[in-house]
């Protein structure tokens, strides 16, 4: 009885924190925007409840078209993260020695410390019409005129790429890692080829990692705001942006706090719709 | 009769050791072939070889005549039971025995009923859409064979795959193995370290160790009669002593235990006697029988299995004596003087 009571007083300790940061943080603001995004401006500049945040959003073509975009690219780059990424979790796992691996995994960690600004910059130098990768081109005479790269939507998804990738790797690698190699040498020994071991074996092997990985790397670009916005330029379109906008440019809180939760409703619902599609449990995949 | 594998003078080579060394061998059509070893004898690098999943330094390795080099495993006529198992977890039953013949491009009725036929075999039909993760040990076994053998492979190749099991459930595995095999009649070459599963199961049994082949011979000939001091002290319980001299007929050991039988010539370095060869109270006066007195230090019951420890009269040499659980020894007690005796062929020397 004395051991249990201790254990409740240290047990109410430890998650106090995690209330705190919980309530304060998540609970509160979102509570808070929920409600300003039922509040429109009345004609005497009384705060009324309104849906008019919501029908403002429906009605403009560009709001709910930028929406769809952010949507449609968001879910491309995952699945971009996924393919340039499975390979090298393979690799890292499967066929790089422990040495060679964990010194790959240090470049790959790299840029994570430098941040996302100084990456995004980065790629700005390269892809610019007067960067790194034009300058070459034109010097071996590849082109005569520079490509135009950058304020793109390849040099934008480039970015989102680029910054998520890391995201993508680490559940893969450990999804992979658990993997027992005896399960390839014996599809392989049945007969199975490349492509079959991969899409049968190994894919859904790792497909726990693969979704858990997916969500995180979608979550992040379908709410980043640097690399649209510095590499996308002024037509990235992307949904952040008109958030950003709703609050800073046109002080229109009420409209922001809507938006956000128009954002928060679509993240959230393709996910679940992944999560069905793919056979998987969040519990699962969370842990 | 045939032989359906020959392993030429095979010999694999690793940056800094040698793990098969010269191996010669051929295995008959139909038969249960184990290669015994301790871990690290070589004998899973060997079975890698002949499945295709490593290749060797030296020498070849010819299935039904052909030779097997540059052929990669899916190509070849054998399938492996891995030590793990290797079951697809993201599968149930149904689809990982039908994985291989998906493979080979059958048309779903062919597949369905040599699957249904093979569950029916290992006696797992019912089991179709169970997850194999939701299996007992001994049914992903049968999982694990049934989707080898169902490829109709001209050899089965098992890498301990008993290995994992609990020991009520190997010793029944064994000989459900052993019946499968009789009843299909595909050859199995069995890779173990337990001398019971290859002394059980199969029909040769090739002792391995430090990447050669030590004897290959039946397991009657190989417990019987050894032919070298590895397989004496590797396959069986057994009492081995150290020599010190032969003078004449008599040889005695480092403990100064003199025994006058011995059925070699040369000077032997080694002697084994294993402890059911030893008699318990002889009768006198048989020929070839030398006979010495012990004193029982301890009786290690184990059922079927108890020995006695015992010290030799006139030694410092410690003897393991099989005590039969029968009638006729059952005032045996620790302490007590026994008259023993063995016969001179049941004297093994190296």
């Amino acid at each position: 009885m004395e051991i249990k009571k201790g254990f409740n007083v240290t047990f109410y300790l430890l998650i106090i924190p995690v209330l705190i940061w919980l309530i304060t943080l998540i609970v509160i603001p979102h509570g808070e925007l929920f409600i300003s995004s039922f509040l429109v401006e009345d004609d005497l500049g009384e705060m009324v409840f309104s849906l008019g945040n919501y029908i403002e959003f429906f009605s403009h073509q560009i709001y709910w078209m930028t929406f769809v975009k952010t949507a449609i690219y968001a879910i491309g780059v995952t699945v971009l993260a996924f393919i340039v990424t499975f390979p090298i979790a393979f690799y890292l796992t499967k066929v790089a020695s422990r040495k060679n691996a964990s010194f790959l995994m240090l470049l790959l960690l790299v840029p994570l410390w430098v941040g996302e600004l100084v990456t995004v910059y980065g790629w700005m130098v390269l892809l610019g019409d007067h960067g790194i990768i034009n300058h070459f081109l034109i010097g071996v005479g590849i082109i005569d005129e520079p490509i135009n790269m950058l304020y793109t939507n390849f040099s934008m998804v480039i970015g989102l790429l680029y910054m998520s990738m890391l995201f993508m790797v680490l559940p893969v690698m450990s999804a992979l890692e658990s993997m027992d190699d005896s399960l390839i040498e014996a599809a392989c020994d049945l007969g199975a080829s490349k492509w079959v071991i991969f899409t049968r074996i190994v894919i859904p092997y790792a497909m726990p990692g693969i979704v858990s990985g997916a969500i995180i790397v979608f979550m992040l670009v379908i709410g980043d705001y640097l690399a649209p916005n510095l590499l996308g330029g002024k037509n990235s379109l992307w949904f952040t942006e008109q958030i950003y906008n709703e609050f800073l440019s046109t002080f229109n809180w009420n409209e922001g706090a809507a938006f956000g939760f128009l954002l928060l409703i679509l993240s959230s619902s393709i996910i679940w719709v992944a999560l069905k599609l793919s056979g998987q449990k969040l519990e699962k995949v969370g842990s | 009769m045939n032989n359906i594998l020959a392993i030429k003078n095979l010999s694999k080579h690793f940056d800094d050791f040698t793990a098969v060394k010269n191996v010669d061998f051929a295995v008959e059509e139909g038969g249960f072939f184990s290669i015994l070893g301790s871990s690290g004898s070589g004998k899973t690098t060997l079975l890698r070889i002949i499945a295709g999943f490593q290749q060797e330094s030296a020498g070849d390795v010819l299935i039904r005549g052909q030779s097997m080099k540059g052929i990669p495993p899916e190509k070849r006529p054998v399938n492996i039971v891995f030590q793990n198992l290797a079951l697809f977890p993201m599968m149930n039953v149904r689809e990982n025995v039908s994985f291989g013949l998906k493979r080979q491009k059958l048309n779903n009725a062919d597949i369905k009923s040599k699957v249904n036929e093979m569950l029916e075999r290992v006696g797992l039909n019912g089991f179709d859409n169970k997850k194999v993760t939701d299996l007992s040990g001994g049914q992903r076994q049968r999982v694990a064979i049934a989707r080898s053998l169902v490829m109709n492979p001209s050899i089965l190749l098992l890498d301990e795959p008993l290995g994992a099991l609990d020991r009520k459930l190997r010793e029944h595995m064994k000989v459900e193995l052993k019946l499968l095999q009789k009843e299909i009649g595909t050859t199995f070459v069995y890779i173990t370290h337990d001398q019971s599963e290859a002394l059980v199961m199969s029909d040769k049994v090739a002792v391995m160790h430090e990447g050669e082949f030590e004897q290959i011979d039946t397991p009657h000939n190989l417990y019987k009669n050894p032919q070298t001091a590895f397989v004496a002290g590797f396959v069986g319980d057994t009492n081995r002593f150290q020599l010190q001299s032969k003078e004449g007929g008599v040889i005695m050991t480092k403990g100064g235990w003199k025994l006058s039988s011995c059925n070699l010539d040369i000077t032997p370095e080694a002697l084994f006697i294993r402890p059911e060869a030893l008699i318990i109270n002889p009768a006198a006066n048989v020929a070839g029988i030398d006979q010495f007195e012990v004193t029982i230090k301890t009786i290690l019951f184990d059922g079927s299995n108890t020995k006695l420890s015992t010290l030799v009269h006139g030694s410092r040499e410690e003897l393991l004596i099989s005590l039969p659980q029968n009638a006729q020894f059952e005032g045996i007690v620790e302490g007590n003087t026994l008259n023993v005796g063995v016969h001179r062929d049941d004297v093994k020397c190296f």
